[in-house]
């Protein structure tokens, strides 16, 4: 990982300047004209925040059963992720919102999810930073129920909205013009995303590595 | 030998709630004052909408259920009973087991008064299908509970486990609620939707099923030091 990192960081770099620019050159979807357009970095954070959520809960659980302090650090990395794709992600999502439907927030089982996980692992953060000695190991606990009630989580809210449906329906993309330029974007988009989630994963680890290092050496100096 | 186990952890429990009824009589009153503080926000001109008794009643039981194992754990913690209880050469799922058991059983204490009372401020009909009524409140419990357990037991060594404990249990326990209130609210209706009811008490067992075998499978490594 060590040695491409930097050519990752640069390849990464390159596709988010694009990223804009093919986003631009994609036609108006035809219902929703412009606003659609943050559709591609919205989809794509949710991939990210996939991603982290399952790199943060195995790695918990890898880090509860084996004690492996590699595992603990991508748990940290994960998590944190996970709020920063949660809170872009609805952002973004309310922005849409507004303008699809006139509201901002229609506790749709998808928003009701974000703003659920957005708690758990605030949560885990929380706890890892004020939890006092052993703290480590509450935070993987929230990191492996915060992985498994997320499929509850949407069935809960999907089955809660659904079952009476009120005001608002959930809009689904219209692909028929120029939808495979619009496709082909929105992966662009999802993989630059992942390529992000990774990088930032990687630095993320690396920086708690060394905060665990400088710890041990400042530890090592007053001994002397 | 491993239900022999849990069951003496129960008995304990048991036990020394019964000397004092300390932890039943005080969570069943913290469970009144909630459904008194909520109905201020809800009721108007002597009525509550349509549909709130069930979110009363949910939001009723998960604030006394954190409570409830706040205290539990605060005895142990007090009389620095829960190393004694994980040192003695049992297996550690029982132990959770036998605290899960103790922690539903208070609750369920707690519904018992809890229930009928809101049935009575609210007018709701809440017995209009008392078997699947049980069984709701059942599992909801048992779902609440077994990651309540979990959580409170590893927060006994944190110093802020009072405010902690709140914080991770209820995003985690969201869909019992979702599911309580859901399901609940399908009995009050009129007509009784049962099938919508059955659908949630799918959910509700699906979430035990899932969430007992994980607080068993993590109880071990958690509470080694």
């Amino acid at each position: 990982m060590r040695k491409a990192f930097v050519p990752l960081v640069v390849l990464g770099a390159a596709m988010f300047a694009y990223a804009p620019v093919a986003i631009a050159h994609t036609p108006y979807e035809s219902t929703m004209l412009l606003i659609q357009k943050v559709f591609y970095f919205h989809l794509a954070a949710w991939a990210g925040l996939g991603l982290a959520i399952s790199v943060c809960g195995i790695a918990s659980a890898i880090y509860l059963f084996n004690g492996s302090k590699v595992a603990d650090r991508l748990g940290v990395a994960g998590a944190e992720l996970v709020v920063v794709f949660c809170t872009f992600g609805m952002i973004s999502g309310s922005l849409w919102a507004r303008k699809a439907w006139g509201i901002w927030w229609g506790w749709d089982p998808k928003l009701t999810m974000a703003f659920i996980i957005d708690l758990v692992f605030v949560g885990y953060i929380l706890v890892r930073r004020f939890g006092g000695p052993g703290a480590e190991k509450l935070a993987a606990a929230m990191g492996i129920f915060g992985l498994a009630t997320t499929p509850f989580i949407y069935k809960a809210a999907d089955w809660w909205r659904t079952i009476h449906p009120q005001t608002s329906v959930m809009k689904t993309l219209s692909n028929t013009e120029g939808g495979a330029i619009m496709w082909s974007t929105v992966w662009f988009c999802i993989v630059t995303f992942l390529l992000l989630t990774v990088l930032v994963l990687a630095a993320r680890t690396r920086l708690e590595r060394l905060k665990t290092r400088l710890d041990e050496l400042y530890l090592a100096a007053e001994d002397l | 030998m491993f239900f022999r186990t849990a069951l003496l952890v129960l008995r304990k429990d048991v036990a020394i709630e019964l000397r004092s009824y300390e932890i039943v009589s005080t969570t069943v009153f913290f469970a009144l004052s909630c459904v008194a503080i909520l109905s201020f926000a809800f009721v108007n001109e002597g009525q509550a909408p349509e549909g709130t008794a069930a979110g009363i009643l949910w939001i009723a039981i998960a604030f006394s259920g954190t409570l409830a194992l706040g205290r539990t754990f605060e005895r142990e913690r007090y009389g620095e009973t829960l190393k004694a209880l994980l040192l003695a050469p049992a297996p550690r799922p029982a132990i959770y087991l036998g605290k899960m058991l103790g922690i539903v059983a208070l609750m369920l204490a707690t519904e018992i008064v809890l229930v009928p009372m809101v049935n009575f401020l609210f007018a709701a009909s809440l017995f209009a299908r008392p078997g699947l009524l049980v069984v709701i409140l059942l599992l909801g419990t048992v779902g609440y509970a077994s990651v309540g357990t979990l959580f409170a037991a590893m927060l006994v060594r944190a110093r802020t486990r009072d405010v902690m404990l709140p914080i991770l249990l209820y995003p985690i326990t969201v869909p019992v609620i979702i599911a309580g209130v859901r399901g609940t609210s399908a009995l009050i209706a009129s007509p009784v939707d049962d099938a919508v009811a059955q659908l949630w008490i799918s959910l509700l067992a699906f979430f035990d099923v899932v969430f007992v075998t994980l607080a068993l499978w993590t109880f071990e490594p958690l509470m080694t030091e």
